[in-house]
């Protein structure tokens, strides 16, 4: 199983640069996620793994050797292309064992690893059909199964999931987490869907105007974002952010902003001591806020309900506090009229800081 | 009731002027071609004049040594041309299917002699096969190899490689046309699964453009059975008879020979060939469609 390792990869088309110099490393049978909004560079870097594109500056190890200048068959991968790109001509058999055929491997076996792998999907009974006739999901599967019978040592994904219905996606997901299990391989899974990062990676990897603003597993970037991009960009419903000033008053250590004035306890507090600058956004997920009309003034926030939205078991509110617009989450029994005013307790260690002007995180 | 048949009715009745002006335009000639083609027909003649034959025009024909001479080089000039052209116009366009610099302005040079008139080429190429001041013998005398009696001894290839220059064109910008609508990702796919360039003209490349490369060749069979300036202008058929193709035969017949119904049977010959080669294009991309159809249903059936 090889190492990947992207030392300073830079991307130009032209004179426009569109990737800055990514430093990335990935260890053996590793899962990596590279989220980010549309336009970041995801495709481009996985591309340029592939040997679809050609490196304009740094280099590209495998396994410490570097193949920047090697084509992409040189490369020991497989890839899965976001509109699948089957062969059209082909059945699907024809499709999934073309590279086996490419290589003159012997028929016999080329026939039980085209059984193989198109068991391991579900597509036994699709076997002489062609892609123009199946479903979106079956092509799909047809991709993981054509990229699956290479048994390369690498697997690339660029979307794979982002053309399937709501349902089809969270099937296809679920199969894929399984597969990831089963198959001992490392990958590479471009997405900006955050769910699928979420639940699929080992290591994600958050990407954001060609630089790559954070990487490391599901759980840190929840729960120790960097910065307010990546602090805003995991999660569902978003953090939500407050621009406020530090303000100490009887020895402790207040936020306090339009509409808003919360204390700070413990690390956070010793944070939010040492730092120089005093203008701050207070980051707080709607998960750390619940539902308390009992709560400390100075552990809450007061809001006043603009918009509710069921979604099920839980409601989404969007409320205002002071200019700000904050989203809490609550339990849709609890009757709640647009306009009300609500008081959110915030729960300890579900607040997040960051310095206003640089936006890293304190 | 009454208006929505109104309705039903109102779209042939806005088509109909334009329906009869086509049937008349299209139908009178052919219609006197058929007829004309039953009657031993002098020029000097008015249709209703020529005595009626019957099937005699046909059947003369049927056994003319003559006309089968004419039959077997349209055929052979057909095949040559055709082929030759595919193998060139496609290679080109699988050549100069790239971004480089330059090569939009190399391709638009390619498709120049297409924008030639056919009796200008056919001028040009007769000057440039000229036995003693050609462009070509003046080439292989200042050489020192031996000329080429182009014209002469080699008609027939001559006036095959004067079309194959001028008609190559034609496939290469639709071949270009075919292979640039391909989809892009399934070639990148094959690069991944390890084809080298040669396996992927080979494996993708051409089994995609298959159906419009077809077309293709049936367009040109079509013109190349009509083919006429060109030679007329360079060989007028000779010598012998070794370049006259049955268009050629045709006019001959009719304006040398003064034996219109003659002509118009050998024109029914070659209308019929060619209707079989339109249907044989036709019931292809039926075939294909239904075969499309066939699968859709497949798939809404499973979902
Ligand atoms: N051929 C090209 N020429 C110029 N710019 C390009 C080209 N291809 C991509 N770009 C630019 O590179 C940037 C990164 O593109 P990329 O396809 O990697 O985005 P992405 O992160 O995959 O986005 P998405 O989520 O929408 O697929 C974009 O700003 C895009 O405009
Ligand atoms: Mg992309």
């Amino acid at each position: 199983m090889p190492t990947i390792r992207l030392d300073s990869l830079v991307k130009r088309y032209g004179d426009v640069e569109v990737l800055h110099g990514i430093d990335l490393e990935m260890a053996d049978n590793e899962f990596t996620v590279l989220v980010g909004p549309s336009g970041c560079g995801k495709s481009t870097t996985l591309r340029m793994i592939a040997g679809l594109e050609d490196v304009s500056d740094g280099e590209i190890f495998v396994n410490d050797n570097p193949v920047s200048h090697l084509e992409p068959k040189e490369r020991d991968l497989a890839m899965v292309f976001q509109d699948y790109a089957l062969y059209p001509h082909m059945n699907v058999a024809q499709n999934i064992s073309f590279a086996l055929r490419l290589a003159r491997r012997p028929k016999a076996e080329i026939d039980a690893k085209v059984k193989e792998v198109a068991d391991m999907v579900g597509l036994t009974e699709f076997l002489a059909r062609k892609p123009g006739a199946l479903s979106g999901g079956q092509r799909q599967r047809v991709a993981m199964a054509r990229a699956l019978a290479k048994d390369s040592g690498i697997f690339l994904f660029d979307e794979p999931l982002s053309n399937l219905d709501a349902k089809l996606r969270g099937q296809m997901r679920a199969e894929l987490a399984m597969m990831s299990q089963r198959v001992e391989k490392n990958m590479i899974y471009v997405t900006h869907d955050q769910i699928e990062a979420m639940t699929l990676a080992d290591r994600i990897v958050v990407m954001h105007g060609g630089y790559i603003q954070q990487q490391g597993t599901p759980e840190e970037l929840f729960k120790r974002p960097v910065n307010k991009f990546v602090a805003g960009f995991m999660g569902m419903p978003p953090m939500n952010f407050l621009d406020g000033e530090f303000v100490e008053r009887d020895g402790e250590i207040f936020v306090s902003g339009q509409g808003f004035d919360v204390r700070l306890e413990g690390e956070v507090a010793r944070k939010a001591s040492s730092h120089g600058n005093k203008a701050v956004t207070l980051g707080v997920r709607p998960s750390d806020l619940s539902f308390d009309g009992a709560a400390e003034p100075a552990r809450s926030l007061t809001l006043d309900v603009l918009v509710s939205e069921y979604v099920g078991a839980q409601s989404v509110l969007l409320c205002k506090c002071g200019a700000a617009q904050v989203m809490v989450e609550i339990n849709s029994e609890t009757p709640v009229a647009l306009g009300q005013t609500l008081i959110f307790a915030v729960n300890s260690g579900g607040i997040h800081l960051f310095d206003r002007a640089s936006e890293v995180a304190l | 009731m009454r208006t929505a048949m109104a309705n039903r009715l109102t779209p042939y009745l806005f088509m109909a002027p334009a329906a009869i002006i086509m049937a008349l335009a299209l139908m009178y000639p052919l219609g006197y071609m058929i007829w004309g083609s039953f009657r031993e027909w002098n020029p000097s003649q008015t249709i209703g004049e020529a005595e009626f034959v019957g099937l005699k025009n046909y059947i003369f024909l049927w056994n003319d040594p003559n006309f089968h001479e004419s039959l077997g080089v349209t055929l052979k000039f057909a095949f040559f041309v055709v082929t030759i052209e595919m193998v060139i116009g496609v290679g080109l366009a699988l050549l100069l299917d790239r971004d480089i610099r330059g090569m939009s302005f190399l391709r638009t040079m390619f498709i120049l002699p297409m924008m030639i008139a056919p009796v200008v080429v056919g001028l040009m190429w007769r000057y440039m096969y000229h036995p003693t001041v050609g462009t070509f013998n003046r080439t292989l005398d200042g050489l020192g190899i031996p000329t080429v009696d182009w014209l002469g001894q080699y008609a027939l290839m001559s006036v095959i490689i004067a079309d194959i220059w001028q008609w190559t064109p034609f496939i290469f910008i639709l071949a270009l046309a075919a292979l640039q609508s391909l989809p892009r990702s399934a070639l990148e796919a094959a690069r991944i699964d390890g084809a080298t360039p040669w396996q992927q003209i080979i494996h993708i490349k051409l089994p995609l453009m298959m159906p419009v490369l077809i077309v293709t060749a049936l367009l040109r069979l079509i013109d190349a059975f009509k083919v006429l300036e060109v030679i007329l202008v360079m060989t007028e058929g000779g010598p012998g008879l070794s370049t006259e193709i049955l268009a050629l035969r045709i006019s001959r017949t009719a304006t040398e020979f003064r034996e219109l119904g003659v002509a118009a049977a050998m024109s029914n010959y070659l209308l019929i060939l060619l209707l079989l080669l339109t249907v044989g294009m036709f019931a292809f991309n039926r075939w294909q469609e239904a075969r499309a159809a066939k699968l859709h249903a497949q798939v809404e059936e499973e979902a």
